[in-house]
């Protein structure tokens, strides 16, 4: 008898869980490795956002979904004042937190929770900065630290920044990861039962997903918000299915055990073209490959010897040899994804002859010897910098200019191109905001001529353009700025543009409404599955 | 006996001083350091670098860093995790069954096929069984784990959908940890499907990771036969007309099965090395892969404190390994 029963309640048990998994959609995602915690603010990788600030948490402004638009998340508007240094914004009502087994809201998101989000990473004496190690190395990397003065509380639903100076690309940098909204009320309850770093790993946001379980290197498991404030997800349980492997990766997408994968192997592209239950998605990333000119040391000081390498490069051969197909020339430091991109720009087109006859012009009709950096990793803008050196350094040679190639382990690749140890250096850059700023003022503004500037080049006109696009407010203007300083830095030439690469996403075709982020992300809300 | 025990124990002390060394310096000769890799393309001002540089205490002088280190080892404290900032003993011990589980499994593996065809291949010495086996051996001892991994899954998950690609379970199930051993932790739930789904994602990563030391049974086993037979006493065994099923199966294997279970032991080491391959090519969550991206960043605790654990799981195997053989074969213990 009691077999029997046994028997019938497992069956019933089997059943109900067919029956619930039969009409609830599960998307697994095959992401390529673990986060390092749940907290956006501390950390800085994309995988680690992926796993937190994209799912679980929304900002005062967000990224409209597979663009680099700013639209209105848990502020449902915001003014500027007159000089740019003030923000108000007006936050949305009726936003819920996520319910989770150590946490019950008993109040809805308000102004408190920006004010915490904010101070903590902010005030070195807020009781929450030393919590998790407590390094916001992007909060910092953005230089939001020296750009706050003050974060003000006007009611429960308004919210006053006050900046020390005009900074149009602030409101992008408020869209960006370290940015998230967490909740004061849940940060106060584990203060208080001593528990302080649970904030950090077991989160509690206003996101369209809440994190349900988390496995290391094995499994994330998140089911839907039931009271997200934009509506419900299309698909209740998200699942990232942990797989560092590429070619991995795609055996499980193809067959089946996942939905969407990241990165796919170049040489898998057309395999995934092939098959006929897979759509392959592609985008250009935000990002740029360049070499950079020591526009500090001789020759490079000449801006007609850098013009002349700039025409003494085959930049198709790159693209060909180094990328495969997965990337395309880049004419401007900003990728064509970036408002303001500037189409009209001509780009040096590939001719030896008169490469040859600028270094003429410039006094070294007979060459001279210099150095290629390559560095010794892959990045999504470069997936071989060896052989694109070996490349740039064959070009160079029929104009006569004999190059040595060089590389460093990655870290002191990093450091000793900073301190300017080079007189040519191959390196990129990919976005953090969206914002033409985010390239063109750090990548070769003034400020940044002994850092991340690696051209070292200080050129008045040009910085003063970006200067003035900072303390513009209008984004037609700012936009104008911009175009402008694309045509002094084509003409300047501190760098070689090379390449921007092109990113896919192969999914299968079951997956609706699937957008590749520009930014590099992987967001799942807005998405469904065809059953 | 117990004499033999402690002379064994007192020589894991200066080898376990050892291991704390080379595990904090290897890590220290790799050129860059957690900081500058930390913040990548984005760089970091020369004041931060060197705040963070202090609260890591990676500015203090080499030798008192080291002793700190190790007073903090002899306290249990193996420091935390700098990417993370957990406890590495806490990281390490979740993700340790994981790889004793997928280890066990593939030199069970490795035991059940390579012990028997050696035999065989030691009593059939110089027929066609006996180069097949030894061909094959050679083969999967030279066989690259990467590539190994890769073919298998292409062949048996994609064409032929046999098994699942990669992971430890299927994402389907929902397993909370008891023992941190899929196999048994399903069971003890009584969860049935997820256990056979736990299994049919064992069977690629043990074959994987069990082809080398199936080779090096199955080879060793060989000799050790080929040696055995060869003996006085097995051509008495002969004499008296014993059926070879008994010549081999009892007097001879058993002799020569001691050099056997020493390389047995000694296959464990090996199979934490390839356990980082392997755990990659199948994403399975171990501490194989942990060590290789702690490494890649420089995460200093985490790589001392995992080299550490592992080179000392490795040293208690082998002690126990070793008392073992010293109570199988008495003649170990009075060599000494």
């Amino acid at each position: 008898m009691k077999r029997t029963l046994l028997a019938a309640a497992t069956a019933l048990a089997v059943g109900a869980a067919f029956g619930a998994s039969a009409e609830a959609k599960t998307l697994v995602y095959c992401s390529e490795g673990s986060p390092e915690g749940f907290n956006p603010q501390l950390y800085t990788a994309g995988t680690t956002f992926d796993a937190s600030s994209r799912q679980v948490y929304n900002r005062l402004v967000q990224f409209e979904r597979g663009t680099t638009n700013i639209v209105p998340g848990l502020a449902e508007s915001w003014d500027i004042s007159e000089d740019g240094t003030v923000y108000t914004f007006h936050l949305r009502e009726g936003v819920a937190w996520h319910t989770t087994d150590n946490f019950t809201p008993s109040r809805e998101f308000n102004a408190d929770d920006v004010l915490f989000s904010f101070r903590r990473q902010l005030d070195p004496e807020h009781p929450y900065h030393d919590v998790s190690g407590g390094g916001y190395e992007y909060f910092n990397a953005m230089s939001m630290g020296g750009l706050i003065d003050r974060i003000e509380k006007v009611d429960d639903y308004t919210v006053r920044f006050h900046l020390n100076k005009p900074e149009a690309p602030f409101i992008a940098n408020m869209a960006m990861d370290f940015a998230s909204i967490m909740s004061k009320e849940y940060a106060d309850k584990m203060m208080e039962a001593g528990t302080p770093e649970k904030v950090d790993l077991e989160p509690v946001g206003t996101g369209p997903f809440q994190l349900v379980q988390y496995r290391k290197d094995a499994v994330i498991r998140y089911k839907a918000h039931p009271d997200y404030w934009e509506g419900k997800a299309a698909i209740d349980t998200l699942v990232f299915a942990i797989t560092p492997d590429n070619s991995v990766r795609w055996q499980k997408l193809k067959a089946g055990e996942c939905h969407v994968m990241p990165y796919p192997n170049p040489a898998d592209l057309d395999a995934m073209r092939a098959d006929d239950n897979i759509d392959l998605k592609s985008q250009e990333g935000l990002n740029v490959g360049y070499l950079a000119f020591n526009t500090e040391k001789d020759p490079f000081k000449n801006v007609k010897v850098r013009q002349a390498l700039n025409y003494a490069v085959n930049k198709q051969a790159i693209i060909d040899a180094v990328f495969q197909g997965a990337g395309r020339i880049a004419k401007n430091p900003i990728p064509p994804t970036i408002w303001s991109y500037n189409e009209e720009i001509e780009d040096y087109p590939y001719d030896p002859e008169k490469a040859k006859q600028l270094l003429e012009e410039a006094g070294y009709g007979d060459g001279f010897e210099t150095d290629v950096w390559a560095m010794p990793v892959q990045r999504p803008y470069n997936p071989n910098a060896r052989r694109m050196a070996e490349l740039i350094q064959s070009d160079w040679q029929k104009v006569g200019v004999d190059a040595e190639i060089v590389s460093y382990e990655w870290g002191e690749y990093l450091a000793r191109s900073k301190r300017g140890e080079h007189e040519t250096v191959l390196l990129g850059w990919t976005g953090d905001n969206g914002d033409p700023d985010n390239f063109l003022y750090v990548l070769l503004g003034c400020d940044a001529a002994s850092g991340a500037n690696r051209a070292r080049w200080c050129y008045e006109p040009f910085n003063d353009l970006l200067l003035k696009a900072k303390r513009t407010a209008d984004k037609q203007k700012r936009a104008e700025l911009y175009q402008e300083a694309q045509v002094i830095f084509k003409e300047q030439a501190p760098w070689i543009t090379i390449a921007h690469s092109i990113v896919f996403e192969p999914v299968r075709k079951v997956v609706k409404n699937y957008k590749i982020d520009p930014f590099g992300g992987h967001i799942f809300y807005g998405v469904d599955i065809e059953q | 006996m117990f004499r033999f025990a402690i002379t064994r124990i007192a020589v894991l002390l200066p080898t376990f001083i050892g291991v704390t060394v080379i595990a904090f310096s290897l890590i220290r000769l790799i050129p860059g350091d957690p900081v500058e890799l930390l913040a990548g393309e984005r760089g970091i001002s020369a004041e931060r670098h060197a705040k963070l540089m202090q609260e890591m205490g990676l500015d203090r002088p080499l030798h008192e860093q080291y002793l700190t280190f190790i007073l903090d080892v002899f306290q249990g404290d193996l420091g935390k995790s700098i990417r993370t900032k957990t406890p590495v003993s806490e990281e390490f011990f979740a993700l340790f069954p994981a790889t004793v589980e997928l280890s066990l499994c593939a030199l069970l593996f490795a035991v059940a096929i390579g012990l028997p065809a050696g035999v065989l291949a030691g009593v059939r010495r110089g027929k066609v069984f006996d180069h097949s086996v030894m061909t094959v051996s050679l083969a999967g001892y030279s066989m690259p784990i990467f590539w190994w991994g890769l073919l298998l899954i292409i062949l048996f998950s994609g064409t032929l959908g046999w098994t699942p690609v990669s992971g430890r379970i299927s994402v389907m199930h929902f397993i909370e940890p008891i023992t941190g051993f899929m196999l048994i932790d399903t069971l003890l739930q009584g969860n049935y499907a997820a256990f056979n789904s736990a299994v049919r994602h064992l069977i690629l990563p043990a074959v994987v990771l069990g082809t080398i030391p199936l080779a090096v049974i199955a080879r060793q086993t060989r000799s050790a036969m080929i040696e055995v037979l060869g003996e006085d006493y097995v051509r008495t065994a002969r004499a008296k007309g014993l059926p070879p099923w008994r010549i081999v199966g009892l007097h001879a294997l058993r002799n020569a099965l001691i050099p056997v279970v020493t390389v047995i032991g000694l296959q464990v080491g090996l199979l934490f090395s390839g356990a980082i391959l392997t755990e990659t090519i199948f994403a399975w969550p171990g501490i194989g892969k942990w060590l290789v991206d702690s490494i890649h960043r420089r995460d200093y605790p985490s790589v001392q404190g995992g080299l550490l654990l592992v080179a000392s799981t490795v040293m208690i195997v082998n002690l126990i390994v070793d008392l073992l053989y010293g109570l199988i074969n008495p003649r170990i213990r009075h060599a000494r």
